[in-house]
């Protein structure tokens, strides 16, 4: 128990000291910039070491030893824990990704820097305990996103990352206020006393209100229907590596996650709030579906698929929020949980994945266009290999991790009664399957092309971060069928939100020990 | 840009060190009086902006490297989060903790003087670097950009 809360700091710290360390290696000519990149790889790979290290433990952290109200705290419990391990998986992927495929642009030591600046704020977000720490995290995650979007600077690329940033702007005033008004109301930043004061006084108009700011401005973040726009042209103009950070996990990280854990331990799930995310997310897994089918660009199929993953997971987590609200049988909605939160982690491993094989298709063959591919089968054979993987886990083909997370999303449908839900998560998979049969076919079967004759396939780091994700597709499953794993990594999660606003007090009887140990 | 008249350079020459000492004092006080780091380090870049508007870019360049720049502003960043990780090894150990308060200064009445308050005057330091530093990179970036408009070169190096 006393070194886990030195840990906390850390994984803010880390990335954060490394953002503003590279650039200065970076400045010192060739050598400088190979440390760098070896520095920053390291810094990702401690992160996940460090992150596995955390799963299944429960610890505050006061930030400059106040104790709250007063100060800052951070939070580890299970639900953090499984954020934490989704994003230093992907980032040290997609950094491992990088190494190789960011030689391609110039100042790469600038792309390190703003890479680790973006996984500070995600890890920050997703340990804060405190309102406004958690809107300063998501800033620092968004503001680095915004410029790696345009990274490559070209007109079709700024123009990307402009219409992003007013957008994700835009979310982020809203969220901003209804930060405002929350304080308002109750006199509070610190997410366990905010809940405490909202269970007090629950039929306040203000708070309402808040909470419906909250859904937009973080709604915006997670891409949900009504807000999507900005999505589909970030995530293609944005270098290979970062659309994988940024479909894998920042819209997780900043959306889903900041989202879940407002509605569910601050404000406490009502039935139509849950029934509220059910429809959004049923909206969302349709329409994204529809809209990637007739996609003609790689990289704008693969964005608008996650439009539609994304609604797989809200679907599960708001289907459980409305059974535990409704006080049906926990049984049932702690298994949609469950399967919202497995399939949130399958989709980043198979979404990041997919984005990296996108990248090393367009590093070989120029182009993102799905009618100008074709046939890249014989010369990009480990590319192919891996996006087979993933294209399989995201559709949901039996052994592998994204069936599992289907299928207990299914078995939850069904077992709430719930039959059309159920009916639905079958039909868009089978809207998914088709998009993905039509990335294969365009992309890798068919007649090659005369001038792509001489192409190959980027071996070294680019080969083993897509190997070593597919691999993980490939054991995912387990995670879900071992128990030992699934009582390390799931349950704490899925329980910390059937828990609700249970969080507050775990937190104070927390805190109340720590100022005792202190005196 | 090419600068301007003699008259408005001799002014800026003369006023230049009286801006930036004025930036220096704001950063140091920052703790007992309004201002702090982030007003000083603005006031610092602003000496640089006025040179910059004055004698032209090319001269400040000359002066203020963009290389020596862009590390100042992470030597900056670096010892913002240096300074709260030295509590983090320091007595109490917390992230953020006030070690020089809590250590040297606590027991003895250094109120309103300008050895008080711990780390907040060094954290106002660390943050005047940054702020001057990035600031004057912004500025100098936008006139790069200003360029830009017109011929599509120069804004591609800088990148």
């Amino acid at each position: 128990m006393s070194d886990i809360p030195l840990v906390l700091p850390a994984f803010v710290c880390i990335p954060l000291v490394a953002a503003f360390l590279l650039p200065i290696l970076g400045s010192f000519g060739r050598k400088g910039r190979v440390v760098a990149t070896a520095l920053a790889n390291l810094a990702a790979l401690s992160l996940l070491a460090m992150s596995i290290a955390s799963t299944n433990q429960f610890s505050v952290y006061n930030v400059g030893r106040w104790s709250i109200p007063l100060g800052i705290n951070m939070v580890l419990d299970g639900f953090s824990a499984l954020f934490l391990i989704t994003v230093n998986l992907v980032s040290s992927a997609a950094l491992l990704f990088s190494v190789r495929y960011m030689e391609q642009y110039t100042a790469k030591p600038k792309y390190l820097s703003l890479f680790m600046l973006m996984v500070a704020g995600m890890n920050g977000v997703v340990l804060t305990g405190d309102l406004f720490n958690l809107f300063v995290f998501l800033e620092v995650a968004s503001i680095a996103s915004y410029a790696l979007v345009g990274f490559g600077c070209d007109d079709e690329q700024l123009e990307a990352s402009f219409k992003y940033m007013v957008l994700g702007e835009v979310g982020s005033m809203f969220i901003l206020l209804a930060i405002g008004l929350v304080y308002g109301a109750t006199g509070m930043l610190n997410m366990a006393y905010i809940s405490k004061a909202i269970q007090n006084n629950p039929t306040n108009v203000v708070l309402c209100f808040a909470l419906a700011l909250f859904i937009a401005g973080f709604g915006l973040k997670a891409a949900l229907v009504p807000f999507h726009a900005w999505l589909p042209d970030a995530h293609s103009s944005a270098p290979a590596p970062i659309s994988a950070m940024l479909s894998g996990i920042l819209i997780k990280v900043l959306g889903v996650y900041a989202l879940v854990r407002t509605i569910f331990s601050i404000f406490g799930i009502s039935t139509t709030v849950g029934t509220l995310l059910v429809v959004l997310g049923v909206v969302n897994m349709v329409t994204g579906a529809f809209l990637a089918i007739g996609q003609g660009d790689l990289k704008r199929l693969l964005a608008y698929s996650s439009i539609s993953q994304v609604g797989y997971i809200f679907l599960g987590i708001g289907l459980g929020g409305a059974l535990l609200a409704a006080g049906a049988s926990p049984v049932w909605a702690s298994l949609a949980i469950l399967g919202g939160l497995f399939h949130l982690l399958n989709h980043a491993v198979s979404k990041s994945l997919l984005f990296l094989t996108s990248g090393s298709v367009e590093m070989a063959a120029g182009t993102r266009q799905l009618d100008q591919l074709g046939g890249l089968a014989e010369k990009l054979p480990l590319t192919r290999a891996s996006c087979a993987v993933a294209s399989a886990s995201i559709v949901g083909i039996p052994p592998f991790g994204g069936f599992w997370s289907k299928l207990i999303l299914v078995i939850a449908a069904i077992g709430a009664g719930v039959y059309w839900a159920a009916a639905l998560i079958v039909a868009v998979s089978v809207c998914t399957l088709i998009m993905y049969l039509k990335v294969h076919r365009y992309v890798f079967l068919g007649e090659l092309s005369e001038t792509r004759q001489q192409i190959k396939e980027s071996r070294g780091s680019m080969a083993v971060a897509m190997i070593c994700l597919a691999c993980l597709c490939v054991f995912l499953g387990l995670v879900f069928l071992a128990p030992a794993l699934r009582a390390e990594l799931l349950e704490p999660a899925a329980k910390v939100l059937c828990d609700g606003v249970g969080y507050a007090d775990k937190i104070m009887e927390f805190s109340k020990d720590m100022i005792v140990c202190a005196d | 840009m090419k600068g301007m008249t003699i008259i408005v350079k001799t002014i800026s020459s003369w006023v230049k060190l009286l801006i930036f000492l004025f930036g220096i004092y704001i950063v140091l006080f920052g703790h007992l009086t309004p201002g702090g780091g982030f007003a000083g380090g603005v006031i610092i870049a602003s000496s640089y902006v006025l040179l910059m508007l004055a004698f032209g870019r090319e001269f400040v360049e000359k002066n203020l490297s963009l290389t020596a720049s862009s590390r100042l502003d992470c030597v900056g960043a670096l010892m913002f989060v240096a300074i709260a990780l030295v509590g983090m090894f320091y007595g109490a150990a917390s992230f953020f903790w006030n070690f020089i308060h809590q250590q040297y200064l606590a027991d003895r009445a250094t109120e309103f003087k300008l050895v008080s308050a711990g780390i907040i005057p060094l954290c106002n330091i660390a943050i005047g670097l940054k702020v001057g530093a990035s600031l004057f990179l912004v500025i100098f970036a936008l006139s790069v950009f200003c360029n830009d408009f017109r011929c599509k070169g120069s804004a591609r190096e800088l990148m």
